[in-house]
C-alpha cells in the first residue's frame, strides 16, 4: 500500500520533530554538568535537588490541581456552549454569545489576565488558587466549544431525531446518543483545556496570589536567571507519569474492546 | 402530498420538529444560561473595565492609572475625562503599527506552515487502524503535558550558535569547523518555536474532522477511476474543511498575540504586538497604553472572525 508507507513516513517525521527536543531535555536531566549543552556524565544530582526544592514541588502540585479542575469545568461549560451555538440558534443575544466564545481566543493572554485581575480587584476577591481556576476555565472553555462545535456541525442528526420521534426525552437523548457520538471531540477538548492550563504563564501570573504559584511562573523566573537542570528533572518525572497514564488508559480501552467483541459474538451466537 | 413526505426534507424543515419538544424543556435554558452567564461575568464585564482603562491617563501609582469612572453620580465628570490620547499616541508612533503588521505576517506564515506539517499528520492518524488511533492522539498530546517554557528552552539549546544543531551539522560535514548555525534570535527561530508549540492545536481539530470521514466515498472514487490526488482534493479536503478552519483559527489567533516565543527565541528586531504589550505593562507600567494596544488588536481580529463564523453557521 502506497498510502500506508506515506503515512508511516509522515508520522515518523512528525513524531521525531515533536519528540527529539523532549528526549534531549530528558537526557540532560541526567547530566552531571550544570551546563545544558555540555555532557558531564550520568548523575541523579538534579533529582535530589528538585526533591528538596519545596517551592518547585509546591508549584507542581498547584499546577496539577488547577489544570484538572479547570479543564473539567471548562469541558462542561464548553460543551454546553457548543450545543447552544449549534442547536439553539434563536436565543436572545446570540451574536453577543458567539462573540464571547470567539473573543477570548483573540484576546492576547495579557489582556484576559489583566482584565480579570481588575474584575477581581473591583469585587474585592482575594487572588489565589480559585482565581487562577476561574481565569483558566474562562479561556479554555472557548477552545473546548470550538472543538466540540466543529464536530456538532458535521454530525448526522438522524439518530437523535429517531430517538426524539420515539418519545425519548431530550436530556436522555443527549446522554444516550449525542454525547457518545461527540465524545471524541469532548475528550479532545478536555485534553486541550488541560494542556492550555498547564502551559499558561501570562494569565496565571496576573491572577495568582500568595501560595498559588504555578509551575510556568516558577520556570519562567528561573529561565530568566538561567535554567537549572532541576527543571529538566521535574519535566522528566511529569513525562514519566503521563506515559504511565497513557499506557493505563490504552490497556483499559483495549480490554473494553475485547469485552465488547466477545459480547457481540455471544449475541450473534445466541 | 405523499411525495413530499417521502422526499428528503428541505434543510429548513427539520428545525421546528426538533426544536418543539426541547423548547418547553427547562434543561434547554440550563444549557444556554450556564456558559452565557459565566462568560458575561468573567469575560464581558472585565473587557468593559479594560476598555475604560484604555481611555484613562497614566499615573505613577498603584494601580498605575487615573480612575476615569467613579460612579453613576459623576457622569458629567466621567465624560469630560475620557480622551483618546493613548490611541493618538499609538497611531503616531510607527513602532506600534510595525508591531501589528509584523505580528499578522508571522501569524499568517506560521499558520500556513502548521497546516503543511499538521495536515499530513492528522490524515495519517485518521487512516491508521482504529485501535492505534487513541495512542497516536495521546502521542501528539504527550509532549505538551510538559511545560511550554521548557520546550521553548529546549529549542534554545538546539538552535543557538554553539548549540546542538551546529554540532550536528559540523559532524555531518554541512558546516566547517568555525562555522555556526545562525538561526537563534531570528524570525526563523520564532517560526520553528511556533510550529513546534502549536502543532497539537492544528492536528487535533484536523484529526477530529478527518477521523469521522466516510471512507466508502474514497473507495467509490477509486473504483470509478479517480486518481488518489484528485480524490484527495475533491473529497477528503472539502470534507475536512471544518477542521481546517477550526485548526487555523485556534492557531492564527493566539499566535498573533504570542509573547513567550518571540521573547525567548526572537531577536531584538522581531517586533510582535504581544511582546510590545507585555513591555508596556511590565516595564513601562503604562496600563492605559497597553489596554489601547489590546483594544485595537481585538478590533483587527474579531470582526473577520465573527463574520466568518456566521458564514460557517449558514453553511452548517
Amino acid at each position: 500500500m502506497k498510502n500506508s508507507r506515506f503515512d508511516a513516513t509522515v508520522l515518523t517525521l512528525g513524531f521525531a520533530f515533536l519528540y527529539i527536543p523532549i528526549i534531549i531535555l530528558v537526557i540532560y536531566s541526567f547530566n552531571a554538568s550544570r551546563l545544558v549543552t555540555v555532557w558531564g556524565g550520568f548523575s541523579l544530582t538534579w533529582y535530589r535537588e528538585m526533591w528538596s526544592n519545596q517551592g518547585l514541588m509546591d508549584a507542581a502540585w498547584v499546577t496539577a490541581r488547577v489544570a484538572v479542575i479547570s479543564a473539567t469545568i471548562a469541558t462542561v461549560l464548553g460543551t454546553l456552549a457548543a450545543l447552544t451555538l449549534v442547536r439553539f440558534r434563536k436565543i436572545p443575544g446570540r451574536l453577543l454569545f458567539s462573540g464571547m466564545i470567539y473573543a477570548p481566543l483573540v484576546m492576547p493572554e495579557v489582556i484576559t489576565g489583566l482584565s480579570l485581575l481588575l474584575l477581581f480587584v473591583s469585587l474585592n476577591v482575594d487572588r489565589g488558587f480559585w482565581t487562577v481556576i476561574i481565569a483558566h476555565t474562562t479561556f479554555s472553555m472557548c477552545y473546548v466549544a470550538i472543538v466540540v462545535q466543529s464536530r456538532l456541525l458535521t454530525f448526522d442528526r438522524s439518530l437523535e431525531e429517531a430517538a426524539l420521534d420515539l418519545g425519548c426525552p431530550p436530556v436522555k437523548t443527549f446522554f444516550r446518543i449525542t454525547l457518545p457520538l461527540i465524545l471524541p471531540a469532548v475528550l479532545a477538548g478536555w485534553m486541550l483545556a488541560f494542556t492550555l492550563s498547564l502551559d499558561d504563564l501570562v494569565i496565571a501570573s496576573f491572577n495568582t496570589g500568595p501560595g498559588a504559584t504555578t509551575l510556568p511562573i516558577k520556570i519562567y523566573s528561573q529561565v530568566r536567571l538561567g535554567v537549572t537542570p532541576e527543571i529538566n528533572a521535574i519535566c522528566t518525572i511529569l513525562i514519566g507519569l503521563v506515559a504511565l497514564g497513557v499506557i493505563a488508559a490504552s490497556i483499559a480501552t483495549k480490554r473494553n474492546e475485547v469485552r465488547r467483541q466477545r459480547d457481540e459474538q455471544a449475541a450473534a451466537a445466541g | 402530498m405523499a411525495i413530499d413526505t417521502l422526499s428528503p426534507q428541505p434543510p429548513s424543515k427539520p428545525e421546528p420538529v426538533i426544536a418543539d419538544p426541547s423548547r418547553r424543556n427547562p434543561a434547554r435554558w440550563l444549557v444556554v444560561a450556564t456558559p452565557y452567564l459565566w462568560l458575561l461575568l468573567f469575560f464581558a464585564a472585565p473587557f468593559i473595565i479594560i476598555f475604560k482603562i484604555s481611555l484613562s491617563d497614566t499615573a505613577i501609582a498603584m494601580p498605575p492609572y487615573t480612575p476615569v469612572f467613579e460612579g453613576f453620580g459623576k457622569f458629567g465628570e466621567f465624560f469630560s475625562q475620557l480622551d483618546f490620547e493613548n490611541y493618538e499616541f499609538l497611531a503616531s508612533d510607527s513602532l506600534y503599527i510595525k508591531s501589528y503588521l509584523n505580528s499578522l505576517r508571522i501569524a499568517a506564515i506560521s499558520t500556513f506552515l502548521l497546516l503543511l506539517v499538521g495536515y499530513p499528520m492528522a490524515l495519517a492518524m485518521a487512516r491508521a487502524k482504529t485501535s492505534l488511533r487513541p495512542i497516536l492522539v495521546m502521542m501528539v498530546i504527550l509532549p505538551f503535558w510538559t511545560s511550554f517554557l521548557i520546550r521553548v528552552y529546549a529549542w534554545i539549546g538546539i538552535l543557538k550558535p554553539e548549540g546542538l544543531l551546529t554540532l550536528l551539522f559540523q559532524t555531518v560535514g554541512l558546516l566547517g569547523e568555525g562555522e555556526q548555525v545562525q538561526i537563534f534570535r531570528t524570525d526563523y527561530a520564532v517560526f520553528i518555536g511556533i510550529v513546534y508549540s502549536y502543532l497539537p492545536f492544528m492536528v487535533l481539530p484536523l484529526y477530529a474532522a478527518l477521523e469521522k470521514m466516510d471512507h466508502t466515498l474514497l473507495e467509490a472514487a477509486s473504483d470509478l477511476g479517480c486518481p488518489p490526488w484528485k480524490a484527495f482534493w475533491r473529497i477528503t479536503f472539502p470534507l475536512s474543511l471544518p477542521g481546517v478552519i477550526a485548526g487555523s483559527l485556534i492557531c492564527f489567533i493566539p499566535i498573533t498575540g504570542e509573547f513567550v516565543i518571540p521573547d525567548l527565541l526572537g531577536g531584538a528586531d522581531t517586533l510582535m504586538i504581544g511582546k510590545t504589550l507585555w513591555t508596556e505593562f511590565f516595564s513601562s507600567r503604562d496600563w492605559p497604553l497597553a489596554s489601547s494596544i489590546a483594544v485595537i488588536l481585538l478590533g483587527v481580529l474579531v470582526i473577520p472572525i465573527v463574520y466568518f463564523q456566521n458564514q460557517q453557521q449558514k453553511a452548517g
